[in-house]
């Protein structure tokens, strides 16, 4: 089996399901924003709110959602595993959890020498 | 000398049409101090409705506001700024408990910069016109100004008040009227402001609406009213920004951070006097604001040759910044300004070990006995490479990521090699290398021998995915208005065509 880049919580799973349930069941995406303030985190956005860059990487899946990230941003973190939780705090941003005082964070680790030999195509 | 806690009403209203007013929906939330993650007060959790009447209160204001003389105008801001100047100690210890930094930098940055930008900017536009050009015979080109209408603006947490000024004073200095969303992290002390300001200030002129970014600001952002927006935040929220303003094809201003180079040359250490003490202080400005900097000199790039001595020189002073209660004028660092930032960065400095990178000080949290709630990072600095993620994502935070250099060339490669390009520093005694840097670094602003200097007469703006646009300094002006071209004609002749 092939490492996966991106994973998620219970935690994430559970605010996943919150979140769509709160929104008649709609899609949702997320894509990892880079920069200032409220950056290096993940924003979680109904799909189609969001318009997905053509380069950009899409990293694999958590709990049935798309997530993205700048191919720039990419470069630097091909070595880390993301696994995105859930923090209480209140980001600004766009991201759909924050009125909940809820935060998505993503959490990195190394990949070891024998995952980074057998990653998902990206 | 310590300052205790401001006294606050329970719950604000949204400033709106000069007046503050609850919002629409009756919601609000709560807005914690990071200083201690106690409740301050309430905040309206705005949307749609509340925007809209918004940005009709800016209009009504715009009749008039948009054609009045720039001599009035001008009295106007030079009149905030002395409100600013007089309420200056009431407003620092507000912006304290508001984001979490010292006093000491509020009383001695924020404060005195923010009535600055507005006195600058009352000053600048009695100062310049339009231009007028004889196109030669009997034509003539007049290229005049004229405000856009109103205008929206969100801004960031971590000079919550410094922000607005950067971004309010020239918008309505140019005649604009401005709705204006904080960030939610930090949504008071403009508030504390607005009350300051309400009897300066024409209604409707400058309004504040608070909530959340998909509920109040992106009704802002896509509100067919709004003729600009200007945005301080993110890469993605910025893409988003965009995406928006293509809705109604208007322009945008985008601060987006950056991962700012502080080149240290040889040089430097030719003599152990005033001069390299202000290079160390130049360094350990990574800590300036808790490192909530957009341009916070977070990458350290020394030369090999000093390399040894000068770090030696820099961890004493990173080791005797004093933590503690941040209303303490003798504390240099204060709380991170939310418990996702605090998680953020404590995340990054995981990262960093993991990557291999050498903790030289610092390396977590700051237990603060004065406030053991509050959200503390003790000052770190990272030895690694500038391939290590630690080097290449803004941590906001204070954490210093610190490499070496051979020359020049090497320098320059590792400076450039970021997505961003925001700021850059460069110190040095050899004038010909400084020269060599201010030109070959790509970034908005190369503080040469100086660093977190934020003049109001300097443009601030972005290289690559650091944003577009500039704030700051009177080019701004054009930013926030049209130029109108009044074309002339002399001639009793006609064109002859038909």
């Amino acid at each position: 089996m092939k490492t996966k880049r991106i994973s998620s919580t219970k935690a994430t799973d559970e605010l996943i399901d919150r979140l769509r349930k709160a929104r008649n069941n709609k899609e949702l995406m997320f894509h990892q924003s880079g920069g200032c303030c409220d950056g290096s985190a993940p924003m979680c956005y109904e799909v189609g709110e969001f318009m997905v860059g053509s380069r950009d990487i899409k990293l694999g899946e958590i709990h049935g959602c798309e997530f993205f990230m700048a191919p720039e941003q990419f470069e630097y973190q091909k070595n880390t595993h993301l696994m995105i939780d859930v923090t209480e705090g209140r980001g600004s941003s766009f991201s759909i959890e924050i009125p909940l005082g809820l935060r998505f964070m993503a959490v990195s680790r190394l990949y070891t020498d024998e995952e980074f030999k057998n990653l998902e195509d990206i | 000398m310590s300052y205790s806690k401001p006294e606050l009403k329970a719950q604000y209203g949204n400033y709106i049409g000069g007046k503050f007013v609850p919002p629409v929906n009756g919601k609000y939330f709560d807005a914690n101090s990071p200083v201690d993650n106690k409740l301050l007060t309430k905040i309206p959790r705005s949307d749609a409705d509340d925007i809209d009447m918004a940005v009709k209160a800016g209009y009504d204001a715009f009749e008039t506001w948009g054609k009045t003389s720039v001599t009035e105008r001008s009295a106007v801001l030079n009149k905030i700024a002395d409100a600013i100047d007089a309420n200056a100690e009431k407003l620092a210890i507000v912006e304290v408990w508001n984001n979490g930094k010292p006093v000491r930098e509020t009383i001695n940055a924020d404060l005195p910069l923010l009535a600055d930008h507005f006195r600058y900017f009352a000053g600048v536009i009695r100062g310049e016109s339009g231009t007028v050009a004889d196109l030669g015979g009997d034509l003539v080109s007049q290229e005049v100004h004229e405000p856009l209408g109103v205008v929206g603006q969100i801004i960031a947490w971590n000079f919550p008040l410094l922000l607005a000024a950067w971004k309010v004073a020239p918008a309505i200095a140019a005649g604009n009227c401005v709705v204006l969303k904080p960030a939610e992290q930090t949504p008071v002390s403009i508030l504390i402001l607005m009350e300051i300001l309400a009897d300066i200030v024409p209604a409707g002129v400058i309004n504040v609406v608070n909530g959340f970014g998909i509920e109040a600001g992106k009704p802002l952002a896509t509100h067919p009213g709004v003729r600009k927006m200007g945005f301080t935040g993110e890469t993605t929220t910025g893409k988003l920004i965009m995406q928006y303003a293509s809705e109604n094809i208007i322009p945008v201003t985008l601060e987006l951070g950056g991962k700012s180079p502080n080149i240290f040359m040889e040089s430097i250490m030719d003599a152990d006097d005033a001069f390299f003490d202000k290079a160390i202080e130049g360094l350990v400005l990574f800590a300036f604001n808790n490192g909530e900097v957009c341009t916070c000199p977070s990458r350290a790039l020394i030369q090999e040759s000093i390399y040894d001595k000068f770090i030696a020189r820099v961890l004493e002073r990173v080791k005797a910044i004093k933590m503690g209660d941040p209303l303490d004028e003798s504390t240099m660092m204060g709380a991170q300004a939310s418990n996702d930032q605090y998680q953020k960065i404590l995340n990054y400095i995981q990262i960093g070990k993991d990557e291999g990178a050498e903790v030289l000080t610092g390396g977590g949290k700051f237990d603060n006995p004065v406030h053991p709630d509050g959200f503390y990072i003790q000052p770190t600095v990272f030895k690694g490479h500038n391939k290590m993620r630690v080097f290449q994502e803004e941590i906001f935070g204070p954490v210093l990521s610190v490499t070496t250099f051979k020359d020049e060339d090497e320098a320059m490669e590792i400076a450039n090699d970021t997505i961003y390009g925001l700021g850059a520093g460069i110190w040095t005694r050899d004038v010909h290398q400084l020269h060599k840097f201010q030109r070959g670094l790509e970034a908005g602003r190369i503080w040469s021998n100086c660093y977190h200097a934020y003049p109001a007469h300097a443009s601030f703006g972005g290289y690559k995915l650091s944003g577009i646009g500039k704030e700051t300094h009177m080019m701004m002006l054009n930013a926030y208005r049209h130029t109108k071209n009044i074309l002339t004609s002399y001639d009793q002749n006609k064109l002859g065509f038909f």
